[in-house]
């Protein structure tokens, strides 16, 4: 364990080693590569919502001067209904093709037909424009309630609902059913002197990175085919991409280039096998990166949901049952985050009776994809709207009704095991020690608290710590870099080498020169690629030794190492001196780290927001927000308070102002940045960032992830000020002016 | 001995809610499991995470268990 | 279609380049020049990540003719930092970790230069409303907008 542990490395705010790259321009992302002889490959997108395409004539478009290939869903060499592991866990093969090049069906407005190369993109676009395609319109499903009447237009006539008692043999919108209880809900209810129940919406959202998605691939039928694009796990992109075409994954080599943000969005593939195939047909290298509508409409958003929630307490405050029933969008194909919604809804409240239901639908949009916490922040949202509303009713502070009920370790969860070590307590103390908390609000202003709970993950992360002769070293991880995590590598490795930081370099290896790692998602990364970092800097302290006995003519055993340096009685050695002479004594040095990572602690956050409302706009001012949340040990505190801070906005956003917004006949009408309207530096108050460190028990240093969580409060925090503002109960969001407005004019 | 704990989905194929088993590693316990109980199969278990005395492990083989470890067999994705 | 050529001026240096009447100067900076600092994040005027400068006026790259750039002087993220010796601004963007993917940095360098030589000592409010054409979706601004306000005071002083 590391209490009270003193650190030289960790715990300081280093210059990010790739952080002059990035503030220069230099530094190449996912758009920025260009080969010899390189063309250019765009997408035909679908003008319908639900469709079956009844034709499709490509020779105009094929007979344009500078038109080289075109690619569709035949040229996926063979594809089975099987399940591969993706970034997300894992995925259908048939729906994962079936979503980058649509078979015989348009399942969501955007939804890719084909693809062509030429020789410019303008020239691509023109072609786009020349093929001739003929459909069978079909109504659309664009909401749960829709999609699952009795009477809905179904997307797959061969999906039967999974997970009831007996498998039903007419096919619906319903994907699968999920249940998850404890003790006795309605013995629970019973008890209760008060209980609220409330139905609760959330819009599709979108993760908004800034960077489109884009990579450029060359097809090289001697085994040498590349690939460099912008992803959260460059592996996964292999993985998923070698399946498709049916390549050994030694055929494909995937470059994972500096990413523009990804927030779970960037853990699967919809460009990648495509430029390959692209590049295959045309024996040129391809270059293809998404238009910023195409990323709204056909990149993976995150799942609108409808749920319900009751809870039961006591006059004093002790919840005694909590009950769920949600209902998220999957998209076109199945597999929402509902399980991830009901696993987390109810987890930072130690209360014997749980019950939640939930059910994955697919409706006519574009399939969703991981959004940091995939899953939580819906079923979260309702879950502490309904506990702020408990804590209203009987008169206590929200933090002391939570203090009274929280998860701590030993607290059993609904998914099954009890909590170990976890830091809601503390968090929940900070927020109401923190500044905001004893700040007065005034007029029309309201004040909102919620909690956030979210697993994190470990998983596989591969590690080469390659020291060079003048005793600096290269760190080459497999883990893309999305947030800082090489400052955090650097750190752990300079603390556990006892040498300064700037003689370590962090890289990020392709899928060729390090081993098998999973992707940056989860939280993993700083946790879990952390750990196979001090493990690689510790087989190099035990080959440092090794030497050193070589030398001295000693055993190991005999020889201590710190601060670069080895020693026994007399002699010393620093490292520069053995990495010098390593030719001498069994050549250079290598330190590996290959694990699996066990042990990923949950991070708990704890936010307040701080809102005034104009009730004759329903314009919401964000006045303060605070954001504390338990990182374990913060490795570099400044990164660590950023995903507080980013977190803390993307929930502000997703409270406050973003949704999809669709037409009757399914076409998303505000595809760009100015409709969709993510926070601009002008929305905001600064984002006071409280760090709790509670130490992970699994981690040498005690992380914990810190990635996830913070976007998880802010939606019940936020809405809930607004609520406490106009002092009209808030149930759906986003709170718009517009729907805020209406809320006051409903109830005028 | 140490416990394993269903979940309402499982507990549907085993009729139980716990049991306790003689294994001493994670790769021993589906065997004894999957004898015990034939409507469960060991690619079922297998794949689902499971939870060894809190500890979340994804793909698990040689854990060990111990005398009063508890068990949890769950579904498992990863996240953003 | 004929290309068209153009003279213009980039970070100081004499360019010439030829190109199609319909691409943006976003498309020249980064596909023609190479000079690919410059990013794309909409293509729409909408999140300033082609922030540049065209005869000292800030505007968005994508929003720009390539063509318009005959006669003008552009200054890219390129031209900001005086060979290895990074910009003040460059260098507290750095120290606040004011980025974390990134993508948005070039573009909000390139901007806070202008807004610095427009206003040498914006207030915190200033600052949040000049910069509201930069959308940065990692770090929610607070970081951004500290590395800022150094760097306004720092250049005062050394003014
Ligand atoms: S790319 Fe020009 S403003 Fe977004
Ligand atoms: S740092 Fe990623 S968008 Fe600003």
């Amino acid at each position: 364990m590391s209490e009270a542990k003193q650190y030289k490395y960790i715990g300081t705010r280093s210059i990010r080693p790739d952080g002059f790259d990035k503030v220069t321009g230099r530094a190449n992302y996912g758009a920025d590569m260009s080969l010899p002889g390189m063309i250019w490959g765009k997408i035909l997108r679908s003008p319908h919502a639900h469709a079956k395409i009844k034709s499709i004539d490509t020779t105009k478009a094929e007979a344009l001067a500078g038109v080289l290939a075109i690619a569709s869903y035949n040229d996926f060499p063979s594809v089975a209904d099987e399940v591969v592991a993706t970034g997300e866990g894992s995925s259908n093969l048939l729906d994962l093709a079936n979503n980058i090049l649509a078979k015989d069906k348009v399942l969501y407005h955007g939804h890719a037909i084909l693809a062509i190369g030429a020789r410019t993109a303008a020239i691509a676009e023109q072609a786009l424009g020349l093929v001739e395609i003929e459909y069978e319109v079909l109504k659309p499903v664009l909401d749960v309630n829709d999609a699952m009447a009795a009477d809905a237009p179904v997307l797959h006539d061969n999906m039967f609902t999974q997970g009831l008692a007996e498998t039903p043999t007419k096919a619906s919108n319903i994907a699968a059913r999920q249940e998850f209880k404890m003790g006795d809900v309605e013995a629970g209810f019973a008890e209760a002197d008060l209980i609220v129940e409330r139905d609760f919406y959330t819009p599709t959202v979108h993760q908004g990175y800034i960077e489109p998605h884009a990579c450029t691939a060359r097809y090289d039928a001697d085994g040498q085919s590349m690939l460099w694009c912008s992803t959260q796990g460059h592996f996964d992109v292999r993985a998923s991409t070698a399946k498709l075409l049916s390549l050994n994954l030694n055929r494909l080599k995937v470059i994972a280039s500096e990413i523009g943000g990804g927030f779970g969005g960037k853990t699967t593939v919809y460009l990648e096998p495509v430029a390959l195939i692209l590049s295959k047909k045309s024996g040129r290298p391809v270059k293809m990166i998404m238009d910023r509508d195409e990323v709204f409409k056909a990149s993976g958003p995150g799942s609108a949901t409808r749920n319900w929630v009751k809870i039961g307490a006591k006059k004093d405050g002790t919840i005694t049952a909590m009950q769920a029933l949600l209902h998220y969008e999957a998209g076109a194909f199945k597999g929402s985050p509902v399980m991830m919604g009901c696993m987390t809804a109810f987890t930072p409240y130690a209360v014997p009776n749980m019950y939640v239901e939930g059910y994955d639908v697919v409706v006519n949009k574009p399939k969703v994809a991981a959004y940091r916490a995939p899953g939580a922040p819906q079923a979260e949202y309702a879950a502490e709207m309904v506990v702020n509303e408990i804590a209203d009713k009987l008169g206590i502070d929200p933090i002391d009704l939570r203090l009274q009920n929280a998860a701590k370790e030993g607290t059993q969860t609904i998914y099954g095991p009890k909590l170990k070590a976890v830091g809601l307590v503390e968090c929940l103390e900070a927020a109401k020690n923190s500044p905001q908390y004893q700040e007065a609000l005034k007029e029309n202003q309201g004040r909102g608290v919620a909690a956030g709970f979210w697993f994190n993950v470990g998983g596989q992360s591969s590690v080469t710590l390659n020291m060079n002769p003048d005793g600096t070293g290269t760190i080459v991880e497999g883990s893309p870099d999305i947030g800082g995590s090489r400052a955090s590598m650097q750190l752990m490795a300079a603390e556990e080498l006892g040498m300064p930081a700037e003689n370590l370099k962090p890289i990020i290896g392709d899928t060729e020169n390090v081993a098998f790692s999973a992707g940056t998602g989860g939280s993993r990364t700083t946790f879990a690629t952390g750990m196979a970092v001090i493990e690689a800097a510790q087989d190099v302290v035990r080959q440092l030794k090794e030497r050193s006995a070589a030398v001295w003519n000693l055993t190991a055993d005999q020889i201590e190492y710190a601060e670069g340096e080895t020693f026994s009685g007399d002699n010393r050695m620093t490292v520069a001196e053995i990495c010098a002479g390593a030719e001498r004594t069994g050549g250079q040095i290598t330190g590996r780290g290959n694990i699996n990572a066990r042990g990923a602690g949950p991070s708990f956050a704890v936010h307040l927001c701080d809102v005034e409302v104009d009730k004759d706009t329903g314009k919401v001012d964000v006045l303060r927000y605070t954001a504390v949340q338990d990182a374990g040990k913060a490795i570099h505190p400044s990164y660590v308070e950023g995903q507080l801070q980013g977190g803390a906005v993307q929930g502000i956003g997703w409270a406050l102002n973003e949704e999809y917004v669709y037409s009757a006949d399914g076409h998303m009408e505000n595809a760009g940045f100015l409709d969709y309207r993510i926070p601009l530096a002008s929305d905001l108050p600064m984002i006071d960032a409280i760090i709790v460190e509670v130490p992970n028990p699994f981690h040498p240093f005690g992380v914990r992830g810190v990635g996830e969580s913070g976007i998880i409060p802010p939606l019940a925090a936020t809405a809930y000020a607004v609520s406490q503002a106009i002092g009209l109960p808030i149930t759906d969001l986003p709170c718009s002016p517009p729907n805020v407005l209406k809320v006051i004019q409903d109830n005028a | 001995m140490a416990t394993v704990i269903f979940s309402g989905e499982l507990e549907k194929l085993t009729g139980d809610i716990r049991t306790e088993i003689s294994s001493t590693v994670y790769r021993d316990m589906v065997t004894e499991l999957v004898a015990r109980y034939p409507a469960l199969s060991r690619q079922l278990l297998e794949e689902m995470a499971v939870a060894i005395d809190g500890v979340i492990i994804v793909d698990p083989l040689l854990e060990e268990l111990l005398e009063d470890s508890e068990v949890h067999f769950l579904h498992f994705v990863a996240g953003g | 279609m004929a290309k068209i050529h153009v003279n213009t001026s980039i970070n100081g240096e004499v360019v010439e380049f030829l190109c199609e009447p319909h691409e943006t100067l976003l498309d020249v900076l980064r596909n023609d020049l190479q000079l690919t600092g410059t990013k794309e994040g909409c293509a729409s005027g909408d999140c300033g990540a082609c922030s540049v400068t065209v005869n000292d006026a800030l505007v968005c790259s994508c929003l720009v003719l390539g063509v318009e750039a005959e006669g003008a002087e552009i200054g890219t993220i390129e031209g900001v930092s005086n060979k290895d010796q990074l910009h003040v601004i460059q260098q507290k963007f750095l120290e606040h970790a004011a980025l974390q993917c990134g993508i948005c940095t070039p573009g909000l360098v390139v901007s806070t230069k202008k807004l610095l030589e427009e206003n040498p000592n914006p207030t915190e409010e200033q600052a949040r409303y000049y910069l509201a054409g930069n959308l940065c979706r990692c770090t929610g601004y607070d970081k951004i907008i500290r590395a800022v306000m150094d760097a306004a005071e720092t250049m005062r002083g050394a003014a």
